[in-house]
């Protein structure tokens, strides 16, 4: 039979510092490990959401990413006709783009943050489905002006409507601010291309080119049509591989995280090993009393076994609540891709709080597990004698 | 107050589980600890060698991936201050097989005449430096690449570009001593020049220049004078003494700062806890046994020394068990591939300093963590310890 589960509940309370102690230890290991998790996965979203799976991006063959490409305006006249791009009325779904980075001062560094310059024609804007301007109105052809992402007007004071941002070889107003969802574009600046690649002396040396399948099932037929090309000599994929491929920008921080918090696990399951064998010592004689009441060696093991688990469940969820704050908090990382900062925001999904919760668990067990068996073990008579 | 000694190291042995439990979770935490330290102390606080000191770079105001133009080094060379200054490529390139990291070292375009002028910690025998100037797709290349790649003189290296359209053929001329024991590749510009070919907008074009300064208190004017100079022309630049360039690559990684900052807050405070937990289970077991010794005439000032000794030798023999360990990271760190592209963890160590750090922190939590409960046991009454029944 079954110890009952109260009798464990009652014991956490009456002994409630040292309870709360030990679980504050497994709580800040939780939060560590969660933070770092939030931390990838919000970069994770940004990049996921990023990209149509309907659209390719081209860039010259052997680049691997847009800001070491070049595609000349030749190649994007040959592109626009290859068969199975989509139209929007008689206009073919393709977008020449110019990229570059550029440097902006910002609040954390006054020194300047990169940001990504994106040179766009009015199709690109069209086949970026999920962009919503949030204020003020597109560039137009022509003029000196930008539409910058929600982060970047957020983190960058200059970046504000109706203000001028200084680069390439004159001013540029800020004439709008654009909404992504949660994709990277909210991380750029957008102005007319051809504008953008005269002030950078690229008028032909461009970026990349985003087409758009006339049908998502013909896309990997596409691709191969535009890889296999000698003469274009270009490198296709969908746009949206390209942006999952760039999440590794944080796996550094993770990697360094992850292992931050199992080495913080070791030292926390000590704790709660600590923690449960003076739980034993003290309940000597309540461990003798309840084996004469005749509860078995096995349900002993099994309640302290589970104390233990209760234990760094409540830190768990300590943990939980420690780094749910996070959520949504905006920060930026640099990505070795685009050599500039993208932002985004901390993202503590229930998944990731689940996993707090295990990791929790995994500690208790490891703590529980050998207290629980000095528990089951003691003799009845030497129990009782205990004081 | 060190008459107690004795007395504290048997009443730390009395539990021992405890103690031993309690040792290793200060000591792992304080591993953490140290190499966070020792990263932030590298990386933030290095002191800069003598040839470094000396050493700038000056690339595009707005990043390295952006080119200046070549004929700046004519100009950087008149800036006053200014001894030699040399064009550094940064060629990423695919080498074999991109996916194994081991394949991705570092290979840079450079002038063969001026690498060892500007580069003077390193070391390579004159007859193969004269190779590299002579030979223009030779290529010299650092003793830890040719240990780790297995390269010899006389191998062939084929590098395909991805931000130039080339593909080189290199042949390794010359095998040089770099003190840090980086993976370095160095190629003749002049051969990615003619490979590009004329009319290639990236001819004239570089990614940075290296320049060594006359004197280390020169280098701040002469920083402050190159990017004056660039400051209205369409390519701007921004000049920063070598240290603070490899800085703005670990800066890339988020706020890095911050990010070791929490974490080490987030440890102390569960080593705070952990110890804290751990000396009032035990003053709790021996509030009768601290009522004796009140009656055996110690002071309540004597039984709270006792206490927080306790605490702080345990913590003390963590800090020193977590130090030991951290040195133990930290050449596992500086042995891991990733140290190939930051100079700053290939000779990561606990420092004297970082190690010193360290056990203050440990000496400070066992004290601070004690407090309450060392307290609460020196101020309890004869009588009240003495009914207590635990």
């Amino acid at each position: 039979m079954a110890i009952p589960l109260s009798y464990n509940l009652r014991n956490l309370v009456v002994r409630k510092t040292t309870t709360l102690m030990t679980a504050l230890g497994i709580a800040l290991t939780v939060a560590v490990l969660l933070a770092v998790l939030a931390l990838v996965n919000g970069l994770q979203t940004a990049f996921e959401s990023s990209g149509n799976p309907a659209q390719i991006l081209v860039l010259r063959k052997g680049s691997t990413a847009e800001l070491n490409s070049a595609i000349t305006r030749e190649v994007y006249q040959d592109l626009k006709s290859v068969a199975g791009v989509a139209r929007d009325g008689n206009e073919p779904m393709a977008s020449l783009e110019m990229v570059t980075v550029i440097n902006l001062p910002s609040v954390d560094s006054p020194s300047g943050m990169n940001v990504t310059l994106r040179g766009i024609l009015p199709v690109g804007v069209k086949m970026r489905d999920a962009l919503t301007l949030l204020a003020g109105r597109w560039f137009q052809a022509g003029q000196r002006e930008v539409v910058v992402g929600k982060s970047i007007a957020k983190r960058y004071p200059g970046a504000q409507m109706g203000k001028k941002l200084r680069f390439g070889r004159g001013e540029w107003e800020v004439v709008g601010i654009m909404d992504g969802g949660q994709s990277s574009v909210n991380s750029e600046i957008f102005g007319d291309l051809n504008q953008i690649s005269s002030d950078f002396n690229r008028a032909d040396g461009l970026s990349s080119v985003l087409l758009r399948a006339a049908d998502a099932s013909m896309v990997p037929a596409l691709i191969n049509t535009l890889n296999d090309d000698r003469r274009l000599g270009v490198a296709a994929q969908t746009e949206k591989s390209y942006y999952e491929a760039q999440t590794n920008s944080a796996a550094p921080l993770q990697v360094l995280g992850i292992f931050i918090s199992i080495i913080m696990a070791v030292g926390s399951s000590f704790a709660a090993m600590n923690t449960m064998y003076a739980a034993v010592a003290r309940r000597a004689r309540e461990v003798g009393t309840l084996r004469v009441l005749g509860f078995s060696q096995g349900s002993i093991l099994f309640s302290f076994f589970v104390e233990s688990l209760l234990l760094s469940v409540l830190g768990g969820l300590l943990g939980c609540l420690l780094v749910l704050p996070l959520n949504n908090i905006t920060t930026g990382i640099g990505s070795f891709v685009t050599f500039s900062e993208i932002a985004f925001n901390f993202r503590v999904s229930p998944n990731i709080m689940m996993t707090g919760i295990v990791f929790a668990l995994l500690m208790g067990a490891l703590g529980g597990l050998f207290p629980a068996r000095m528990a089951a073990r003691k003799e009845i008579l030497m129990a009782l004698r205990e004081i | 107050m060190f008459r107690y000694v004795p007395f504290i190291l048997k009443n730390s042995l009395r539990n021992r589980r405890r103690s031993i439990l309690t040792i290793g979770s200060i000591a792992v935490s304080l591993c953490i600890l140290g190499v966070l330290m020792a990263i932030y102390h590298a990386l933030f606080m290095g002191e800069a060698t003598p040839a470094q000191a000396l050493r700038l770079v000056c690339r595009h105001r707005v990043s390295l991936t952006q080119p200046i133009p070549i004929y700046y080094r004519d100009k950087i060379q008149r800036v006053p201050g200014v001894r030699q200054v040399m064009v550094w490529q940064w060629f990423g390139g695919v080498y074999k097989d991109a996916r194994d990291p081991k394949n991705m070292f570092p290979r840079f375009g450079a002038e063969p005449d001026r690498l060892f002028d500007v580069r003077t910690e390193y070391k390579i025998p004159d007859d193969q430096k004269l190779a590299f100037q002579r030979e223009r797709t030779g290529c010299v290349i650092s003793s830890a690449l040719a240990d780790s790649m297995n390269f010899k003189l006389g191998d062939k290296i084929t590098l395909v570009g991805d931000i130039f359209p080339v593909t080189l053929e290199l042949k390794v001329v010359g095998i040089f001593e770099e003190p840090q024991n980086m993976a370095l590749l160095y190629f003749n510009r002049e051969y990615l020049r003619e490979a590009l070919g004329p009319g290639s907008p990236q001819q004239d074009m570089v990614g940075a220049f290296q320049i060594q300064a006359q004197s280390a208190e020169d280098v701040p004017q002469i920083a402050q004078a190159i990017d004056r100079e660039f400051e209205s022309s369409p390519f701007p630049t921004k000049t920063e003494s070598e240290q603070a360039f490899a800085l703005s690559f670990a800066s890339f990684l988020g706020n890095l700062k911050l990010f070791i900052m929490a974490i080490c807050g987030a440890v102390t405070f569960t080593i705070l806890l952990v110890s804290g937990n751990t000396i009032s289970m035990a003053v709790r077991e021996r509030v009768r046994e601290v009522g004796i010794l009140k009656t055996l005439g110690f002071t309540p000032g004597a039984i709270l020394g006792i206490v927080l000794g306790e605490s702080a030798m345990i913590s003390l023999i963590g800090g020193a068990l977590g130090c030991v360990l951290a040195e133990g990271m930290c050449s596992m760190v500086a042995h891991s591939p990733g140290s190939v592209f930051m100079a700053a963890l290939k000779t990561l160590t606990i420092t004297p300093t970082v190690g010193l750090l360290c056990l203050a922190a440990a000496l400070l939590i066992g004290v601070a963590s004690a407090f309450i409960p060392a307290w609460g046991a020196s101020r309890t009454t004869i009588l009240d310890s003495l009914k207590y029944s635990g």
